[in-house]
């Protein structure tokens, strides 16, 4: 199949667009479903990490001796047991020191030995005596902190990448990223009003309810099997392989079921401390996180900074945008500035733009993906100037979004010219949506904020095997992190001409399909989609020629339709039409089994927009904000389950809404996490939210044979500054700090009371 | 395993017995000792709810409850909902509103959906949304979930109906 081949949408379906239950469900209804914690092996031994106390700490000794001689303790290892195969990958080699500290803890909670014993309160009694003598060092976990001269440099190896001259010294800053085009001091010089404000957003957690678990069992000839909650079990394998020396073939992965990722399953942590333990003790291994250690030492998402700079025409017309955006990547370095940039401005039409990103080092965990990673931040920062840039000028908000909106044909700022896309349709749709005409009331406000995510394709492998009786087996290898597995098989169904019910989703463990790329960047549907109709484009082959092996004639004279092989032809045409289950019930004697298989680098992921508005009531006593009404629109290109897209933009807006007005990582002077548990660390809870009403809306993607676009991620673009606007609306106040927590809106509150 | 104690107790209806350390929880105790792996840790610390059973029919955190605490006491989890091979009206309702996505959360909210039915069989939204606050979803944004409850609610009074 082309990559840049163009696919006519296909308009009557019979099985795609309709609700269907999820293959899952019963099993997750009734507790039978197996998650990462949920598995056993026989003489399991439980794992147990021991997490640095200090943001930041040179590690002198180690002393195991005590540990080692409790009854019940099997292995303990640390980072000398996990030696250093990465060679001269340092992005390998980060992702090992970020398992296990080597030589110095980077941040609180991070990893400086493990131990596997007989029980619980053993490997809990054993990490005590696990003496670890530090010396402490100076740290720094604020992002624009880390920037200055005077900050203590974490890594002396990181010499800011994108400088020219490139610079003598080591700094915290890995690498500046600059993109755009056009004049942008041209733009501001035709301007009539400029608007430049400052923004911080603080440090979120995906907040996957389900904590970080594995089950690793290697044995002595390097054969080893993992048990995981992971959102891509190819790619551990492969990770984990390359960390502990093993061969890729003889790890056999497993994916559980995941409860809950948001792109911090994409990434290992415990996972290669498991295979090293179950390696030195000769036994099968089960760790899993407690929430503290998931908040200390997995995900989180950036903290950042963001200048942003705005002209527009008093028509509302925008003649030049400049970002300049600080994201902080933990204690290593990441591209998150990067795609900070790539994302700011990419809903608009803006011929004189400019971007420039900072990759930052601090003692903070590792940054994770999370969700649509980078954008949510530019876009409050952008999405915010907007409405005050529309508030100068004298018009509405959503006008001057549909003003500047970007359309098939547009450059985008980091650089294709777009296909068609769905922005401006969502613009419309909000436009035109009955939300925009409710009443507000006394200390009510309305905001409207628009979000972009790029969706990505990526390597794909797809089986399709049909059994005697005509059911057909769907083997994937995506992980179905939110109802993929009832969205393949209705795409299954669907080329087949069979019903859904026919069709039996299931993801394959390592051994049993090629590669596949992790569950991210909204790939699962878009590329495991494709490799699907594929499969089972390439599974009617073989029926046809079944069929026609069946009737005695020559394959060019059969056709499949409505699931089943149909004769033509002048000679043919009287044979009665063979059904799947027919073909499939005399395969044996037909040519054996009847099989479709598609290996694709899936190519041609569609964009994704929305816009997004939100009702917010402030109460001016407390800065206490309450969501009134949310409506989410976004382009999903073809919706293949409408469930399962209402349900990412539902869940998407919520999670944006947390992030708006509760959650944020709050460090000490001292450099350690505050608050790493649900109590402290809020998230949406049932009571605090209104209904979240969506609109799905169709643009088809013209590189997808289905016209599917991703739909995962761009739903929590949008939220911060929907919120904010919504703030700005009931209050007079621009808020430029998220979250917008009670505390922060008070004081702002208090601050304008002040003023005037 | 220093300090065990045995615990003779109703899990489900069945009779059940089991021998823990006197500090475990009843959820590790579930999971562990009585392989009801349905009982789901997300935090330890009685804030996210995935670990709600019920206990003599009051709703509980069971990473907040000691194992040694079932003693003489009925135990209800997830795996008890569905009687007679079939799904309760819950978790149908969860299935066909699509209330679940990733599902972690689902045998805890399922539980407490059930505890506020038995009680109260015509709550309005508000009180859904309260009874269900102290179990945390992070995939669904709630929608679908209350909506689920809603729907159930009403089966099961038009099924209570019929049978007076």
């Amino acid at each position: 199949m082309g990559h840049d081949q163009k696919y006519v949408d296909k308009k009557n379906y019979e099985v795609v667009g309709t609700r269907f239950n999820r293959p899952d469900g019963i099993d997750k209804v009734t507790g039978k479903a197996r998650y990462g914690a949920d598995a056993s092996a026989p003489g399991q031994l439980v794992g147990r990490v021991l997490r640095s106390p200090h943001a930041h700490a040179s590690i002198l000794k180690i002393n195991v001796g005590k540990a080692e001689k409790l009854p019940g303790v099997k292995a303990i290892i640390t980072s000398a047991d996990l030696p250093d195969l990465t060679g001269q990958d340092q992005g390998l080699a980060d992702i090992l020191e970020n398992c296990m500290a080597r030589g110095r803890a980077l941040y609180d909670g991070h990893a400086v030995a493990a131990v596997a014993a007989v029980d619980e309160q053993t490997a809990a009694k054993a990490l005590k005596l696990i003496d670890v003598k530090y010396k402490k060092l100076p740290h720094v976990t604020d992002v624009d902190a880390a920037m200055c001269e005077s900050a203590p440099v974490i890594h002396d190896r990181i010499i800011t990448r994108g400088v020219e001259p490139k610079p003598t010294k080591p700094s915290n800053i890995a690498a500046r990223t600059q993109m755009g085009h056009g004049d942008v001091e041209a733009g501001f010089a035709e301007a009539d009003v400029v608007i430049e404000k400052s923004y911080k957003t603080e440090q979120t957690h995906q907040g996957y309810i389900e904590p970080h678990a594995c089950l690793a069992s290697v044995n002595p000839d390097g054969t080893a099997e993992l048990w995981v909650t992971t959102q891509g079990h190819f790619v551990f394998r492969n990770v984990c392989a390359s960390l502990l020396g093993l061969d890729i073939a003889k790890l056999k992965v497993t994916s559980s079921e995941i409860g809950g990722g948001f792109g911090g399953k994409t990434h290992v942590w415990v996972e290669p401390v498991a295979l090293a333990l179950s390696r030195k003790a000769n036994r099968p291994v089960k760790l899993v996180m407690g929430r503290d250690e998931v908040f200390r030492a997995t995900g989180p998402t950036s903290s950042t900074s963001i200048d942003v700079k705005m002209g527009a025409k008093k028509d509302g017309t925008i003649t030049a945008a400049v970002a300049e955006m600080r994201y902080q990547g933990g204690a290593f370095p990441g591209n998150w500035a990067m795609l900070g940039c790539m994302t700011a401005f990419a809903c608009y039409d803006i011929k004189n733009n400019q971007s420039i990103g900072w990759d930052v080092v601090v003692n903070r965990p590792k940054v994770a993906a999370y969700r649509a990673p980078s954008a949510p931040m530019a876009a409050f920062a952008v999405e915010s100037t907007i409405d005050e840039l529309a508030k100068e000028v004298g018009i509405a908000p959503i006008d001057m979004r549909l003003k500047n909106v970007a359309r098939e044909g547009t450059l985008a700022p980091y650089g294709p010219t777009y296909g068609p896309i769905g922005i401006e349709h969502t613009l419309k749709a909000v436009k035109d949506h009955p939300h925009m005409r409710a009443k507000l009331k006394k200390n009510q406000g309305r905001g409207v904020a628009c979000g972009f995510w790029f969706n990505i394709g990526g390597q794909t492998c797809t089986d399709l095997n049909i059994g005697v009786d005509g059911t057909v087996n769907l083997t994937l290898g995506t992980v179905d992190v939110g109802g993929s597995r009832s969205s393949m098989a209705m795409i299954a169904a669907e080329e087949l001409g069979i019903p859904y019910e026919q069709v039996r989703a299931n993801i394959a463990d390592t051994t049993s399909l090629g590669h596949n790329d992790m569950t991210e960047g909204s790939r699962g549907t878009f590329s495991s989609g494709m490799a699907t109709v594929f499969a089972a484009r390439d599974a009617i082959g073989v029926l046809k020629q079944r069929a026609a092996k069946m009737w005695g004639i020559t394959e060019e004279h059969v056709i499949w339709e409505n699931g089943q092989a149909i004769a033509t032809g002048d000679s043919h045409g009287n044979l009665p039409p063979l059904s799947l289950k027919e073909i499939a019930a005399k395969s044996g004697r037909t040519g054996g089994p009847i099989a479709g298989h598609n290996e694709v680098v899936a190519d041609g992921a569609g964009m994704g927009f929305a816009s997004h508005i939100c009702d917010v009531e402030v109460d001016p006593e407390t800065g206490r904000s309450t969501i009134i009404r949310y409506t989410v629109v976004q382009d999903a290109g073809k919706a293949i389950n409408p469930d399962y897209v209402e349900g990412q933009f539902q869940g998407g807006a919520t999670q944006g809404i947390g992030w708006a007005l509760n959650e944020e990582y709050i460090y000490g002077d001292d450099g350690r996490l505050q608050n790493p548990g649900f109590l402290d660390y809020r998230i949406p809870v049932c009571s605090d939210l209104p209904f979240i009403d969506t609109q799905i809306l169709e643009v088809p993607n013209p590189l997808h044979p289905y016209g599917i676009r991703g739909v995962g991620e761009t739903s929590i673009v949008p939220p911060l500054a929907a919120v904010g606007n919504a703030i700005a609306n009931a209050t007079g106040v621009r808020m430029s700090h998220a979250p917008m927590s009670p505390p922060r809106v008070l004081a702002a509150i208090d601050a304008l009371e002040y003023a005037s | 395993m220093s300090n065990a104690t045995l615990v003779s107790t109703t899990v489900n209806g069945d009779p059940v017995q089991f021998a823990c350390p006197t500090d475990e929880s009843l959820m590790t105790a579930l999971r562990n000792r009585v392989g009801l792996t349905g009982v789901k840790e997300g935090c330890g610390t009685g804030d996210c709810g995935a670990c709600s059973v019920t206990l003599d029919g009051s709703l509980v955190c069971s990473c907040l409850v000691l194992g040694v605490e079932a003693e003489g006491r009925e135990v209800t989890t997830v795996e008890g909902l569905s009687q007679d091979g079939e799904l309760h009206v819950l978790q149908q309702k969860f299935i066909d509103h699509a209330a679940l996505q990733c599902g972690i959360c689902t045998p805890g909210f399922l539980v407490a959906a059930k505890t506020l039915l038995d009680r109260n069989p015509n709550p309005d939204e508000t009180e859904i949304r309260y009874a269900l606050a102290g179990n945390l979803c992070r995939c669904t944004g709630y929608d679908k979930i209350v909506r689920a409850v809603q729907d159930a609610a009403k089966d099961m009074r038009k099924a209570n109906k019929k049978r007076r």
